[in-house]
């Protein structure tokens, strides 16, 4: 293989010396490039094409900030009605439930991760954790996939885009991003995380709810207009991004609560309820199982789309083993 | 006062005068309503322009603003479709005359009306105007389809060479008239649900709906609606192209499919959508999408073919290269053609695979992904119909010389450059992760900006020139408004 690389090279060096001794390739090239205005464009199109190429580093530093929010806390959204999805529709709930102020960190993440593994509860599978799911009922719909009772992926544990580490026994939050959303959790291990401390993932009803609170029909979890400064979605100009290299990246859970971080001015942008990041930041995991379907829904757009996806009813949707950086969870509990 | 009239009378009664003001609509509303989304938004010109233009956008109400815009832009290219068929078919007087005047009126009520209800506050006698627009361009499908009923033995074909029944029927014109026909019953199924408006329908975009396991019939009927009349735009176009480049050829045979295929697509595909075949309304399509594309096929052979044929005429023993440059030699025939083949791998070659792998690959994506990528599939097959119809108006207002081969390359390449962009961003989970995408993303989406950016300065250009010889005495306007396009088929 080896020999058959260097004699590929050697032949294609000799070749093109020989052309360029001859002045061939130079000829060509002044053909196609005759005018200086050719040259400057292909040279421009060639860089611009290269950009694309670009390694990246997903591990750039980022600033650390502390909000000065409690992601332990939770919030109690009170029984009765409220106006549910794009067109308002009357929708109630008839009981009291309360849910996470923040999306869970990172940190909370890592240390349910270290517990359940040493406790057996989930388990190493090769490059991923894995944890018992008892399954879907299977209704033979159209598009949808059998979700028998067994182990499902929990995290991968090999993402470089993933913000913990993994040693072969032990999870760790790397530096910095302790108070970021946990991201890269497929839905079954939002499930579990959920679960295993007692407490379940919100339905949708309950998640539309805790986000537009029950007084109109906003569109946001702060009101009707979005501006920059209200949450993190794509291009949203926040301290954490940068589109010209890595793109958009979480920020700390609670971040938009009016604070001023450096020169950076945030709206304080909690729902009615005083919840933090119901749009922007990660799509959080709906707990919802519909008959038929094998997606779960997701809500509260992300950091990596535009604004009118940021708004409540807005619907995202994936099979339960989906995981990503830009998507993560909350949980809700009965009081 | 003559100065005026005779203006007026080129701009809303010569088909090419009608063409214009239709495409300089529509460069106007693109380039203003296209600052409000994307990475015009991005880069803060959305702010900008809903501040200077004092416009009212309600976020609850965005999929209905975006399917009025839709809707806006489809009937004024629906209304130039209408003015090249009724330029490019025999037809009596009185027929051509009621369709244009009906369409025009319609069409710039949609337009008008429907935008100014959609962008700025709601005047609810607003919304009925843009329904009135929408009515006129029905009935002016119902005229045009009486007009083009081929079985009318004034309109039968006598000359052997082109398409036609034993009896003399003239294919080419039966399906003309099976699209007109199609065209108008499939509007209806775009009509009805928006009947119900708030009465147990409520505005969607299917995009959004997609991976629902259920739907309603009127979201059916409204899925189905937006891929027949697309698709039906398609078709017309194609058909529009093979009469001006005067489809014909011997092998007869090549003829019937290329002709039948319109009504094949038509009558065994898309409408199944809608009814209780929906759970093999996809199997249908197949069996009529494939022939036409078979159909297109035909046309890009007889076309290319003809060009060469033309180009080398007068050279003994052509070599390929002077047959390559004979193809290449008139990008505005050129164009036409080729948009339809690369049309392959941007939309039909990428629709097929999505078809084919739809489980296996693209609904694991998350829906979000999979909206990406369907958004972008009918983005760029509407832009290609946009494409060749700039392309056929270059000739239309009779570009030569450098100017021609200027004019028509730019279009050809900078739209290529930004479908082939849109079609790597819009597969891109295919070959790239989320977390590493970020360069890739903004490399594609310099090269879509700068290829429809520069697509819509090149046809600003055109829309100034053509507004400054309007000023002329004698300017190009004035032999245009006598003449018609049926004497320019090529």
């Amino acid at each position: 293989m080896k020999r058959a690389i260097i004699v590929s090279l050697r032949g294609a060096f000799f070749a093109t010396k020989q052309s360029l001794r001859t002045g061939r390739l130079l000829r060509a090239w002044s053909r196609y490039a005759r005018s200086a205005r050719y040259s400057t464009i292909a040279l421009a199109m060639t860089l611009v094409i290269l950009a694309s190429c670009a390694p990246m580093n997903l591990n750039a530093p980022a600033p650390v900030y502390d909000t000065g929010v409690d992601p332990n806390a939770w919030a109690t959204i009170p029984a009765g009605s409220f106006l549910e999805g794009q067109f308002d529709h009357p929708a109630s709930i008839d009981y009291d439930y309360q849910m996470m102020v923040t999306d869970v960190t990172v940190a909370q993440y890592v240390d349910f991760l270290n517990k359940a593994l040493a406790d057996g509860t989930l388990k190493v599978d090769g490059d991923r954790i894995v944890g018992y799911y008892p399954g879907d009922e299977f209704h033979g719909a159209k598009h949808e996939i059998h979700i028998d009772a067994g182990d499902y992926i929990i995290v991968p544990t090999n993402d470089p885009a993933s913000r913990f580490t993994f040693g072969g026994n032990k999870f760790t939050v790397k530096t910095g991003w302790e108070n970021h959303p946990m991201t890269n959790v497929s839905w079954f291990g939002a499930w579990t995380y959920c679960g295993y401390n007692g407490w379940r993932l919100p339905t949708e009803l309950e998640w539309e709810k805790a986000a537009r609170g029950s007084g109109d029909d906003r569109p946001f979890p702060w009101g009707y207009d979005i501006a920059r400064n209200n949450a993190n979605f794509y291009s949203s100009r926040d301290p954490f991004e940068d589109m010209s290299a890595f793109g958009s990246r979480t920020t700390p859970v609670g971040f938009y609560n009016g604070q001023t971080y450096g020169s950076y001015v945030t709206l304080n942008s909690a729902s009615p309820y005083g919840l933090y990041d119901m749009a922007g930041n990660v799509w959080q995991w709906i707990g919802d199982v519909l008959p038929g379907f094998s997606d779960r829904f997701m809500h509260g757009g992300s950091k990596d789309i535009y604004d009118m996806d940021l708004r409540i009813w807005v619907r995202n949707s994936a099979t339960p083993t989906y995981y990503s950086p830009g998507v993560g969870f909350r949980c809700a509990r009965n009081p | 006062m003559q100065f005026i009239k005779d203006r007026f009378n080129y701009l809303f009664k010569s088909t090419k005068g009608l063409i214009l003001v239709a495409i300089a609509l529509i460069g106007l509303e693109t380039a203003l309503f296209g600052m409000l989304s994307g990475p015009m938004a991005e880069f803060g010109v959305r702010d900008v322009i809903v501040r200077v233009f004092k416009m009212d956008l309600i976020q609850a109400e965005r999929e209905g603003r975006i399917i009025i815009l839709y809707h806006s832009i489809a009937m004024a290219v629906i209304a130039i479709e209408t003015y090249m068929i009724t330029g490019l078919l025999k037809m009596k007087e009185f027929y051509k005359t009621a369709v244009r005047v009906l369409i025009t009126v319609g069409y710039l009520f949609a337009m008008i009306f429907g935008m100014g209800f959609a962008y700025w506050g709601h005047n609810w006698a607003l919304h009925g105007l843009y329904i009135a627009g929408l009515t006129l361009i029905f009935f002016a499908g119902v005229l045009l389809t009486i007009a083009l009923w081929p079985w009318d033995k004034n309109y039968y074909q006598s000359d052997k060479s082109y398409a036609r029944t034993k009896s003399g029927v003239d294919m080419e014109r039966a399906a003309f008239f099976a699209t007109a026909l199609t065209t108008v019953i499939s509007a209806l199924f775009g009509a009805v649900p928006g009947s119900y408006y708030s009465n147990g329908f409520e505005t969607f975009l299917a995009e959004n709906v997609i991976r629902l396991p259920e739907k309603t019939a009127m979201q059916y009927s409204v899925i189905g609606h937006l891929h027949i009349m697309l698709a039906l735009i398609a078709i017309m176009l194609t058909l529009i192209i093979g009469r001006w480049l005067n489809f014909k050829g011997n092998p007869a045979q090549d003829r019937h499919a290329a002709d039948h295929s319109r009504h094949h697509v038509i009558n065994l595909g898309v409408w199944g959508v809608v009814t209780p075949l929906e759970p093999i309304a996809h199997m249908i399509i197949y069996v009529g999408a494939t022939p036409a594309m078979l159909g297109a096929l035909m046309l890009v052979i007889f076309g290319w073919d003809k060009f060469i044929r033309e180009g080398v005429a007068g050279i003994q023993k052509p070599g390929s290269w002077q047959k390559f440059k004979a193809l290449l030699h008139d990008p505005l025939r050129f164009g036409p053609l080729w948009q339809m083949v690369f049309m392959n791998f941007t939309v039909s070659g990428i629709g097929i695979f999505y078809a084919v792998r739809l489980d296996e690959i693209f609904r694991m994506w998350p829906h979000r992904e999979e909206r990406i990528e369907l958004t972008g599939h009918w983005h760029v097959l509407s832009a290609i119909i946009a494409t060749i119809i700039l392309l056929y108006y270059g000739d239309v207002i009779g570009l030569k010389g450098k100017l021609r081969k200027l004019y028509g390359w730019a279009i050809i390449l900078l739209s290529d450059l930004a479908f082939a962009s849109v079609t790597i961003f819009e597969t891109k989970r295919l070959f790239i992760s989320e977390a590493t995408q970020q360069p890739l993303v903004n490399t594609v989406m310099v090269l879509m900006d700068f290829g429809l950016g520069m697509l819509l300065v090149v046809l600003a250009m055109v829309m100034v020139w053509r507004l400054l010889d309007l000023f002329k005495k004698k300017g190009r306007w004035m032999a245009e408004a006598e003449h018609e396009l049926s004497e320019e088929v090529k």
